[in-house]
């Protein structure tokens, strides 16, 4: 995939950070999140649920601030010159994000508050003009949630049904199986690009050139893989791809949905209101063309605001050396934790994201969260919003821990060590 | 660890991993489900009521510590309580867990459950010590909806 641009601005080696392979300077990196250097009940914070929401660069928090100080009025619609700043710092980062997915044009790219609004635009927008009765939409074993649920809702309605693509014990998708699935009555397949309780990279790039094949859209959800890879919509050639933007450095509130922009002009509104109109009468209302088509409302432009410097944080990284780093500590955290006995990890695939999951004999993960949190170290617990996951691998709950660039090997260290009081408390 | 071993206390432990009344009822005449979908804790709660008094109570399930020992200590508790007694013990649980004016002034008062005192630092936990004594009065108002505690 493109390495968009992307310059290398943190080369030096680390030699007070073992954790550090040499070239990310990791160190350096954690001094632009604030929220890092805190203590937690009196130990130092060790942030491992990036899954769920990463933090935030200094860049971001100040571009957000600038903005409601500098330029904050409504967009598209004054004609005063402060208006006009506040619509272009927002348009602005509409063609900044369709750099960043490498889409055509940036009428593709629209504003949404997140991967699931994304998902539910194309579902309820898609699937009330594409699906019949007996029609189906496939979904993979691995997905979120907001993957399954929308899709469920709009089949009901519809009258089609959902099919599920199944994986192996190791957390990858059966491509045969996936193969066989794809059918006539196929009318979307909805996929995740990496899988936020298994870490499971999944083959995107082929699983769309089989559905194409067949002429089958595919969306893809993208909320976890943004902040670990470079993504390429055009080499990737899948139809949707959605991101939040509070999972890739940036504010909670704000995400893009990338559709090809033939797909979305042929799809209806998903929400009526201000901003998506052309003109409006009680009798007929014309819609606005792409992407204002999807925007309904004054959006989140003050998000948008610092999803746009979140970007251009993640275009100054060296995304070789993310990639390196995040290997090492995804090997090295995956390679301790196996050695602690009574500890069995939940997701094993050959290609995955530094996220790992994992139980531990005999205790709960919400226990094992609870007492690894004393000990400064923040993890998620829980089933992760991928309930079918769990019950596919016979467990109620997995403790999660979920690795960005700014972790170290210490990170995993502090984990390891934390583990240890769980026996310690529950024998 | 000062604040953990007021959260896991060794009465928590020990019903964690050998919980009391953990059977099934085949006489019941109530039963209730109950579910916490933060963390997957699920119980199935049977009672014998005969007339106001439980008779016999007994419960299935999985889940953290917290909530399996506080279904084990639930169910040893009332057992052979009238429904107001049990209904007066559910109010002084819930408020010495989450805070709240039933709270006995000294929660030795509530005997072994005063080991659950603690759960009231660790506000995220109080729906696991909690979800036994919801079914309980969901069993007891015989509700036909699963209980939540969400």
């Amino acid at each position: 995939m493109a390495e968009r641009g992307r310059v290398t601005t943190v080369q030096r080696a680390s030699p007070s950070s073992p954790a550090a392979r040499p070239g990310l300077d990791v160190a350096a990196l954690r001094a632009d999140f604030p929220l890092l250097a805190q203590r937690m009940h009196g130990k130092p914070l060790v942030y491992l649920d990036n899954a769920a929401t990463s933090q935030k660069p200094r860049a971001v928090i100040e571009a957000i601030s600038r903005y409601y100080e500098t330029s904050n009025a409504n967009v598209h619609r004054g004609v005063y010159a402060l208006s006009e700043r506040a619509t272009a710092a927002y348009e602005g980062v509409r063609e900044r994000a369709r750099v960043f997915l490498n889409a055509r044009e940036a009428r593709e790219i629209v504003f949404v508050r997140g991967t699931t609004e994304g998902v539910n635009l194309v579902a309820s927008s898609f699937g009330r003009t594409n699906l019949r009765p007996g029609d189906e939409v496939l979904v993979s074993a691995m997905e979120h949630h907001s993957n399954i649920v929308p899709w469920q809702m709009i089949c009901e309605e519809r009258g089609a049904s959902l099919r599920v693509i199944p994986m192996n014990r190791a957390g990858e998708l059966l491509q045969d199986e996936y193969e066989r699935l794809l059918t006539d009555r196929t009318k979307i397949v909805a996929l995740v690009h990496v899988s936020n309780s298994l870490g499971t990279i999944n083959p995107i790039q082929q699983m769309v050139a089989s559905a194409h094949a067949r002429g089958i859209p595919v969306l893809v959800d993208g909320a976890q893989a943004a902040p670990h890879m470079p993504v390429d919509v055009q080499a990737l050639d899948c139809d949707f791809y959605t991101v939040s933007g509070h999972k890739m450095f940036g504010p909670t509130g704000i995400g893009v949905l990338y559709g090809k922009a033939t797909r979305l002009e042929a799809m209806p509104p998903y929400q009526g209101g201000g901003d998506m109109i052309k003109t409006v009468t009680f009798a007929k209302t014309s819609f606005a063309d792409l992407p204002a088509k999807f925007e309904a409302g004054t959006p989140h432009i003050a998000g948008a605001v610092g999803l746009g410097a979140a970007i251009d944080y993640l275009g100054r990284l060296d995304w070789r050396r993310v990639a390196e780093h995040e290997a090492d500590l995804l090997a090295y955290a995956a390679a301790r934790l196996q050695a602690v006995p009574g500890i069995r990890l939940v997701g094993t695939a050959a290609h995955k994201a530094s996220v790992i999951s994992f139980v531990v004999e005999g205790v709960h993960a919400h226990d094992v969260g609870t007492v690894v949190d004393q000990e400064g170290v923040a993890i998620r617990t829980g089933h992760h919003c991928t309930q079918p996951v769990m019950d596919f691998f016979g467990v109620p709950a997995t403790a999660r821990a979920s690795f960005a660039f700014y972790n170290t090997r210490e990170d995993a260290d502090a984990l390891v060590a934390a583990l240890a009081k769980v026996r310690k408390v529950f024998g | 660890m000062s604040d953990l071993t007021e959260l896991y206390q060794q009465t928590i432990i020990d019903h964690n991993r050998t919980p009391r009344n953990f059977k099934k009822v085949d006489d019941a005449n109530r039963v209730a489900q109950g579910n916490n979908p933060l963390c997957g804790d699920r119980i199935t709660l049977y009672l014998r009521l005969d007339g106001d008094v439980i008779r016999d109570i007994g419960f299935q399930g999985s889940g953290c510590a917290i909530s399996q020992a506080s279904a084990s200590l639930m169910t040893g508790a009332v057992q052979g309580k009238t429904k107001a007694e049990a209904e007066g013990l559910f109010r002084a649980f819930h408020d010495m867990v989450a805070g709240g004016a039933n709270a006995p002034a000294d929660p030795k008062s509530l005997g072994k459950l005063a080991a659950f005192a603690g759960v009231r630092q660790f506000p995220a936990r109080v729906k696991c010590a909690n979800l036994s004594w919801h079914t309980l009065k969901a069993a007891l108002a015989a509700a036909a909806e699963p209980v939540t505690t969400e």
